[in-house]
């Protein structure tokens, strides 16, 4: 599943970002990478969420949300 | 090698207080704020310890050395530099985990790092702690000095830590051991830097960067990599350092989860799906009454002073028998101008105040996400709508606050649609002519300008993408702060700085903008003329009246009020006095002597050209100051130029409309 579809208040597990090099790079130097936990704070209907990710708040919008791969905490894609 | 003067780089995250850490230091004050991307340029200051000469530079946030951004581009050349003698990294201690990984890139520089953790009483009163043993250990025993940049405590620590260990040198040893085919690599790379580059201080640095395939290091080190393989080790080296980094964490930061943020707490109502934007409006709405509504109080007490002034003045220079012609310059046309001006402080100091206390806060980055899917329909991120609402206070800082978005094509239509917010130089003109013509309905009018400006830019977005279809825009990515109570400190600064600049512009432009239109409005081919029809200023204004009477603007002196109004959009008011004599137009007196002139000069000017005549300021050429701002940022006279055009454009098209439609009805 990807992030679009992660629901508020659960914990998931990074699986695969799949957005351009450049925005890649810059959610790994955020903290964001393979196997990151993060926790899902708020969202929108339409995509763009709060996620907390090493202890800091980050908010993305809808084309992030939609190309990243997430895992539900100790469950399967 | 000792010398007495130490250059030390400020570095950190975005958001981290590198720059209160910096005003703190050398008693600078740059402006502080609570969301990240506040500092896009390096600044530098002085301060000494115990006799030792501290060059401080302060840097755009970055999250990593890389190159992506021009704050990392700009913060990155910036350490790289060799006059850098010691590296200061901040880390906001209540995100140690995301911050030491900066940390772990600029201990890899191989140059001395002092780490400073700012922000100790978030992690107290969440009930964190951090082990000041442990920490530094893990770290390869560099200083690690706790301070506060806001209550100023550790920063004599912080000196005697940089001086030290500046002259200690940086541990050679490194802590951070990658897997053993990554330092192979590494080790051969090492040892062909060296060959090639024998001056070269951070070779392991420049090794791991190769190896990540860094397009600036490998353009400046042509270093053939081929024969270890040209594949990019990026994503492990990252895996690696945040790997270890967990360890760290996990030896030297107890209770990490102990107590819920209270900022959590607040954003659950602040960035609802659904309370988030009414309680956005509610919040502007505030701010824009209390600007005028209690400005206005404050105003009467502004408006008793310059009237006592400009009688005194006129008196006094008379009683001393001074020529007519000089008592006419001061009163008429210095008075006239700047005082007029200085009668808004006022309504300037509260909204500024209010913008200090949005902004360090740390509501601004929700805004950022509460606009997010209204920006996504008109092709921007969430991020684009920061640089719109500094625009309320000043476009100029507002241009620059762009550089915060990723790309170029995000930049570029930022910068065309931010004039069209109001800024704080166009409140007198509302306030002024509103008062004059609108006499009851005054501040819903004026205020009618600042959600016209916003649609404008709004729909000239909207506009560009139909244009542009297709072009995948920038999806919002962008840190949330801590809320935290508005520091005071910081919003004085924040607040002394703009009023500065508000009152160095009515001394500087607005003064000599004053002085010239007297000048040309008392002066003709003949000489000094009593009939101003017979001056240059009316010979120039008429030419525009042909272009200007479309819009319902069809007068010389209008025409002059204009063009003097790309000086600083407040000279359209102070132009009004001086072209219609009343020495403070911002009173009942003043207005009504303005109204009368106005109406003498041309009788039909009504309220639909007044209204108009508003329109054309807020959608003409920003200031000039805005514009070079425009030339720096976008790099392009052809692109500040285009934009130029368009908005006269736009602002004669707009105002014509409303003329022509809004006659049809009066």
């Amino acid at each position: 599943m990807t992030l679009y579809e992660a629901e508020k208040n659960r914990e998931y597990t990074i699986a695969g970002l799949f957005v351009e090099e450049a925005v890649t790079r810059r959610l790994q130097a955020l903290g964001l990478n393979d196997g990151t936990r993060i926790k899902v704070l708020n969202r929108k209907k339409k995509g763009a969420l709060i996620i907390k990710v090493r202890g800091t708040r980050l908010a993305l919008g809808r084309h992030l949300s939609a190309n990243i791969e997430i895992k539900e905490e100790g469950g399967h894609a | 090698m000792h010398k007495n003067q130490i250059h030390a780089a400020c570095v950190g995250n975005p958001n981290c207080g590198k720059t209160t850490l910096f005003n703190a230091l050398t008693g600078a004050k740059l402006k502080v704020a609570n969301w990240p991307g506040v500092t896009v340029e390096k600044v530098e200051g002085q301060t000494s310890y115990e006799g030792m000469d501290i060059c401080l530079v302060d840097t755009p946030g970055i999250y990593s050395l890389t190159c992506y951004t021009i704050e990392e581009k700009v913060t990155r050349k910036c350490v790289m530099d060799d006059d850098i003698d010691v590296i200061i990294n901040i880390v906001d201690a209540s995100s140690l985990e995301r911050n030491l990984y900066l940390t772990l890139q600029l201990l890899e520089l191989g140059k001395p790092v002092v780490l400073a953790l700012n922000m100790m009483d978030i992690v107290q009163e969440r009930g964190m702690e951090i082990d000041l043993h442990r920490l530094p250990e893990m770290l390869g025993d560099i200083p690690v000095v706790p301070v506060s940049a806001a209550k100023r405590t550790g920063l004599d620590i912080l000196l005697h830590a940089v001086v030290h260990h500046y002259e200690e040198g940086q541990n050679a040893e490194y802590i951070l051991q990658y897997p053993d085919e990554i330092e192979n690599k590494i080790a051969k790379l090492e040892v062909m830097m060296q060959a090639h580059y024998p001056t070269h201080s951070s070779v392991r640095w420049h090794a791991i960067k190769l190896l990540e395939n860094d397009e600036e290091v490998l353009e400046e080190h042509p270093i053939s990599t081929e024969h270890i393989g040209s594949k990019s080790y990026e994503k492990e080296i990252i895996s690696c350092k945040y790997a270890y980094i967990e360890s760290v964490v996990k030896e030297a930061l107890f209770h990490k989860n102990r107590k819920e943020a209270a900022t959590d707490k607040v954003d659950k109502l602040l960035t609802s799906e659904w309370l988030g934007l009414p309680v956005f409006l509610c919040i502007m709405g505030l701010v824009f009454f209390l600007t005028f509504a209690v400005g206005d109080l404050l105003k009467g007490i502004f408006e008793e002073g310059l009237g006592f002034v400009s009688a005194l003045a006129s008196d006094g220079l008379r009683g001393i028998g001074t020529a007519d012609w000089l008592v006419s310059l001061i009163v008429d046309g210095i008075i006239a101008g700047v005082g007029g001006i200085l009668t808004f402080i006022p309504n300037i100091f509260i909204l500024f105040l209010a913008l200090a206390i949005l902004e360090d806060s740390g509501y601004m980055a929700r805004v950022a996400y509460v606009m997010d899917s209204i920006m996504g329909k008109v092709g921007l991120s969430g991020k684009a709508f920061l640089p719109m609402i500094l625009g309320f206070g000043c476009t100029v800082p507002a241009i620059m606050a762009s550089r915060a978005l990723e790309t170029e094509h995000d930049r570029r239509k930022t910068m065309i649609i931010t004039p069209f917010m109001s800024c704080s130089a166009r409140l007198p003109v509302y306030v002024i002519f509103s008062q004059m013509f609108f006499p009851k309905t005054a501040g819903a009018v004026a205020f009618s300008f600042y959600v016209i400006g916003m649609l404008v830019a709004i729909v000239t977005a909207h506009v560009l993408n139909k244009v542009e279809k297709g072009h995948e825009n920038d999806s919002l990515l962008i840190e949330l702060p801590e809320y935290k109570r508005p520091n005071a400190r910081t919003v004085r600064i924040y607040v002394w700085n703009k009023l500065k600049d508000y009152l160095t512009k009515a001394g500087t432009t607005i003064f000599i903008a004053s002085i010239l239109i007297w000048f040309i409005l008392n002066f003709g081919v003949t000489g000094m003329v009593d009939n101003p029809a017979d001056s240059f200023g009316a010979v120039i204004g008429r030419i525009l009246v042909p272009l200007l009477a479309p819009a319902g603007l069809g007068m010389w002196q209008i025409g002059v009020a204009l063009i003097a109004g790309i000086s600083a959009k407040e000279v359209v008011v102070s132009s009004f006095s001086v072209l219609f004599g009343a020495a403070n137009a911002n009173s009942a007196a003043g207005m009504e002597t303005i109204v009368a002139n106005v109406q003498a000069a041309n009788p039909s000017f009504g309220p639909l050209n007044a209204y108009c005549l508003m329109l054309f300021c807020l959608l003409y050429v920003p200031c000039v100051a805005a514009v070079a701002a425009i030339r720096k940022e976008s790099g392009s006279a052809k692109f500040t130029f285009g934009l130029m055009a368009f908005q006269i454009l736009l602002a004669w098209v707009v105002a014509t409309l409303v003329f022509q439609i809004g006659s049809l009805f009066i």
